[in-house]
């Protein structure tokens, strides 16, 4: 009556089905999760140096170095649909050329290259993360809390 | 099943309903490429579902995953969003603003430098011309199909041609 063919046939699309609701009910079961939490970030240390960026051009740029402190838990962001979040900062400023200006790096310190004008102007760390599930939506966060910084006038020489 | 039996449908049908046949051939066919354009009309992006072809954005994405898109023209970009450009990249460690266009650089999780090496040469920021679309959602495995038939392309002509010939042969 039914031939191998046909069980298989059939197995492979209840088995595709069956899988199909699962992955559907883990994308609606962590839909409307709220994921925003807080984030205290404080600088340490702040220097701007004149130095050669070689992976931009050849030219001499500003480069802002800093060393931050970073305090936030979350551990409660994780569940059965979290596969990892990619962390990441934040530098946002203004300069008069651009209204908005924004640098970004996973980790360690944050560096970006802009004409000394920015040197007296409020620069903002903020820390965002992406969410990457298993099946579902990839939302991007902002952790509420950001710190605010000035960059010195003078550029630092000296190797630190 | 012997060939003889495979064939029976066919024999029995007439003209008019082997034309049906086609027909309804036809319809499948279309309906595909019309979900095609109508999800590039609703997203903005000119390929709304893209697989991922490389292990560049490994942990979070491997081969064979499926990345939707979106790419709304009022939507600026962002640092950390995940783009996906000609290639195919990730998140924006650094966005630009210049004279009223967006400038930025993408790299991949998974890789140590930058993506310059892989924008036309000479290039050295993306634009919001050369963006496909931002990732929106994630669904694994399910391009692993399209890999196996992008590497094995007699494995896809297969596919495609006991498909075609079963649509035409059975009767509905």
């Amino acid at each position: 009556m039914h031939s191998v063919l046909q069980r298989a046939n059939s197995i492979l699309a209840y088995a595709l089905s069956v899988l199909a609701c699962l992955t559907f009910a883990c994308f609606v079961s962590t839909v409307f999760l709220d994921y925003v939490t807080d984030a205290n970030i404080n600088t340490v240390k702040v220097v701007v140096k004149n130095v050669p960026d070689y992976s931009a051009s050849r030219e001499k740029n500003d480069l802002g170095f800093l060393t931050f402190d970073l305090q936030t838990d979350l551990t409660h962001l994780f569940n059965w649909n979290v596969k990892q979040l990619f962390l990441y900062l934040t530098a946002e400023y203004e300069t008069s050329n651009n209204e908005l200006n924004q640098v970004s790096k996973g980790n360690g310190c944050a560096l970006g290259q802009d004409h000394i004008e920015s040197a007296n102007k409020n620069i903002t760390l903020t820390l965002s993360w992406n969410i990457i599930p298993n099946a579902g939506l990839l939302p991007n966060i902002f952790a509420s809390g950001s710190h605010s910084f000035q960059f010195p006038v003078e550029y630092t020489t000296s190797r630190m | 099943m012997d060939l003889v039996s495979l064939f029976d449908d066919v024999k029995r049908m007439n003209k008019r309903q082997f034309l049906y046949q086609l027909l309804s051939f036809g319809m499948i066919v279309s309906s595909a490429l019309m979900i095609w354009k109508g999800l590039m009309v609703v997203t903005g992006s000119e390929s709304p579902i893209v697989v991922v072809l490389s292990g560049s954005m490994e942990p979070a994405f491997h081969r064979g995953d499926l990345l939707f898109l979106t790419n709304y023209p009022e939507e600026p970009v962002r640092v950390g969003e995940i783009v996906v450009f000609k290639v195919e990249g990730r998140d924006i460690p650094i966005v630009h603003q210049k004279n009223g266009t967006i400038k930025f650089l993408t790299k991949g999780d998974n890789n140590s430098v930058d993506d310059r090496g892989l924008y036309a040469p000479g290039q050295l920021w993306l634009t919001k011309r050369d963006v496909v679309g931002r990732a929106r959602g994630f669904l694994p495995y399910v391009g692993m199909v399209t890999i196996l038939m992008n590497e094995y392309p007699k494995f896809k002509y297969a596919v495609l041609a006991c498909l075609g010939f079963y649509v035409l042969i059975h009767r509905e």
